[in-house]
């Protein structure tokens, strides 16, 4: 059985925006920012990058984006330095012409400056690439998850890192697994076996969202989660970090609730509205 | 009565003059949901590898199902299931035979590997795809397919290093059904995950910061401990700290 890894995608993203491409492994994610960067071609359909038509205009692309692939693709024996240097060369400027670009990022790993990349750490080499990918001062930014992998710590930086980079007027497309981090971006589209799911604004998305939704808490989850699948009003619940996040078909009863999982041996009940999330409506638009 | 089925005392683990695991102490019980929290580099992975009896310790102590950690590493690894994300299942082979493959391993009868591989289909409604080779199911499935091969054999305990990395979100919910079903059967879960709404399902969790064990407790503990409002926010104070990366 062959299935398209992008299947009939269609999207456009403005100057200076920070776009999302959000959506799990396999989703069609790395594909996209291939054939945009003019490494795959795709079977159908066109597209075009500031301007330029990816397979006329190829060479043109080329000079003008940057990519930092999902996968760490530095030289690991050159030095820190000399990797960014090279970069620098091929894209035919210098390292100081664009070192404001850069600065902020740069000072963190310059202590390091003559370790060879294939030595540094994983965020280390995150930031290493990141400076490579900027050097030629790209009018358009491709980050394929960046922070896959990454402990919740240097996820935050990052994302710090790419909002200052937006702020100097960078466009910048950047793909994530992690549903937390869509609210970063100033907008999504949600993808899933190669096709778009729903494209918007977070906020947008969130508003959308067709049901009020229940956060609710007790003191076993496991047995929290059985007991509300066979309420009978009960439209959808799943397990939301330390509340299960719940629908309802009708308007329920909080007490005829709440006697009923005390009922089924729970304790530490707490009942309350709550706002959905991109994830609560990622996972809406997977089960309809 | 309450069974132990991890301890160790100031287990460590050097590299040279490099401190990978740096003195940890810790129990686990039975049928618990361990979840095992740290920053990228903080030894997480080293010390996985200690209880998993595939890395000698350097000094300290370790029981693992009851079995010494120096001495007895075949009857740990023939006590425990193990997944990663990396490494689960072969690809060229049908779902079928990954499941005779690896419960044929752990010495499971031909008439037990019959009957367990016919329920385990059933459970993860796999009854079309049983012929099919691994390489062609979606992630999740594979993942799913993965854990249940890891319990297959019910081992005391079973390790996840970070099962649900690139998952998509209701998948993610169903393999944590899964956890949930082998913690009732009274099998040990010891998972590692960077998803902090994640480790809210964990009985209880410990963070690791530079090689050591920085806080220990249930997840509702520790948000009291450290005053924060969510899981995110105990890691940030304490992994924000780590003068190490990976």
């Amino acid at each position: 059985m062959q299935l398209p890894a992008v299947d009939d995608v269609s999207f456009e993203v403005k100057k200076g925006e920070l776009f999302g491409l959000i959506g799990p492994d396999g989703a069609g994610k790395t594909s996209i920012f291939r054939i945009l960067t003019t490494l795959l071609l795709a079977e159908h359909g066109s597209a075009w990058v500031d301007g330029f038509e990816v397979i006329r205009d190829y060479r043109e692309i080329r000079k003008i984006v940057g990519y930092m692939p999902g996968k760490f693709s530095l030289y690991p024996d050159l030095t820190v330095a000399e990797n960014l240097n090279f970069f620098a060369t091929v894209f035919g400027t210098t390292v100081k012409d664009n070192y404001e670009l850069i600065k902020d990022i740069y000072v963190q790993i310059e202590p390091f400056k003559d370790r060879r990349a294939g030595k540094l750490s994983g965020g280390m080499k995150q930031k290493l690439a990141l400076c490579c990918a900027l050097i030629h001062k790209p009018s358009v930014l491709f980050l394929d998850e960046p922070t896959t992998g990454v402990d919740p710590v240097s996820r935050k930086e990052f994302w710090e890192m790419l909002n200052r980079l937006r702020m100097q007027g960078i466009t910048i497309l950047v793909s994530t697994p992690y549903m937390d981090e869509a609210t970063r971006c100033d907008r999504i589209a949600l993808l899933h076996n190669g096709k778009i799911l729903s494209i918007d604004t977070p906020e947008n998305m969130i508003k959308s969202y067709p049901e009020q939704l229940y956060a609710i808490k007790a003191d076993q989850m496991y047995l929290l989660i059985k007991s509300l699948r066979k309420y009978p009003e009960v439209l959808d619940c799943y397990a939301f970090g330390e509340y299960a996040h719940v629908s309802f078909k009708i308007p329920f009863e909080e007490y005829l609730l709440e006697a009923y999982l005390g009922a089924e041996g729970l304790s530490g009940i707490e009942i309350k509205p709550t706002a959905a999330t991109i994830e609560d409506y990622f996972i809406k638009l997977l089960k309809t | 009565m309450k069974e132990t089925v991890i301890k160790t005392d100031q287990l460590s683990k050097r590299f040279g003059s490099f401190i990978a695991v740096d003195a940890i102490s810790f129990e686990v019980q039975k049928g618990e949901i361990f979840g095992f929290l740290g920053a990228n580099g903080a030894g997480k992975t080293t010390a996985m590898r200690m209880l998993c009896g595939l890395s000698v310790p350097s000094s300290g102590t370790a029981a693992i199902a009851g079995f010494d950690i120096y001495k007895k590493t075949e009857e740990i690894k023939r006590n425990i299931g193990y997944m990663s994300q990396k490494f689960s299942l072969y690809e060229d082979l049908t779902v079928l035979e990954n499941i005779s493959f690896f419960a044929g391993i752990y010495g499971l009868s031909n008439s037990a590997i019959k009957e367990k591989s016919e329920a385990l289909i059933t459970r993860l409604g796999l009854q079309k795809e049983v012929k099919k080779l691994v390489g062609e199911l979606p992630l999740g499935w594979k993942q799913k397919l993965s854990f249940s091969v890891a319990v297959l054999h019910e081992p005391k305990i079973v390790f996840l290093d970070e099962p649900t990395g690139g998952v998509d979100p209701v998948t993610r919910r169903q393999f944590w059904d899964l956890i949930y079903e082998a913690s009732e059967k009274g099998i040990t879960v010891f998972v590692t995950t960077h998803y902090m709404d994640e480790a809210e399902y964990c009985d209880r969790i410990s963070i690791m910061v530079d090689g050591r064990i920085s806080a220990l407790d249930s997840p509702s503990a520790l948000k009291t401990q450290f005053k924060a409002a969510t899981m995110d926010e105990v890691f940030y104070e304490l992994a924000r700290g780590a003068k190490r990366g990976d």
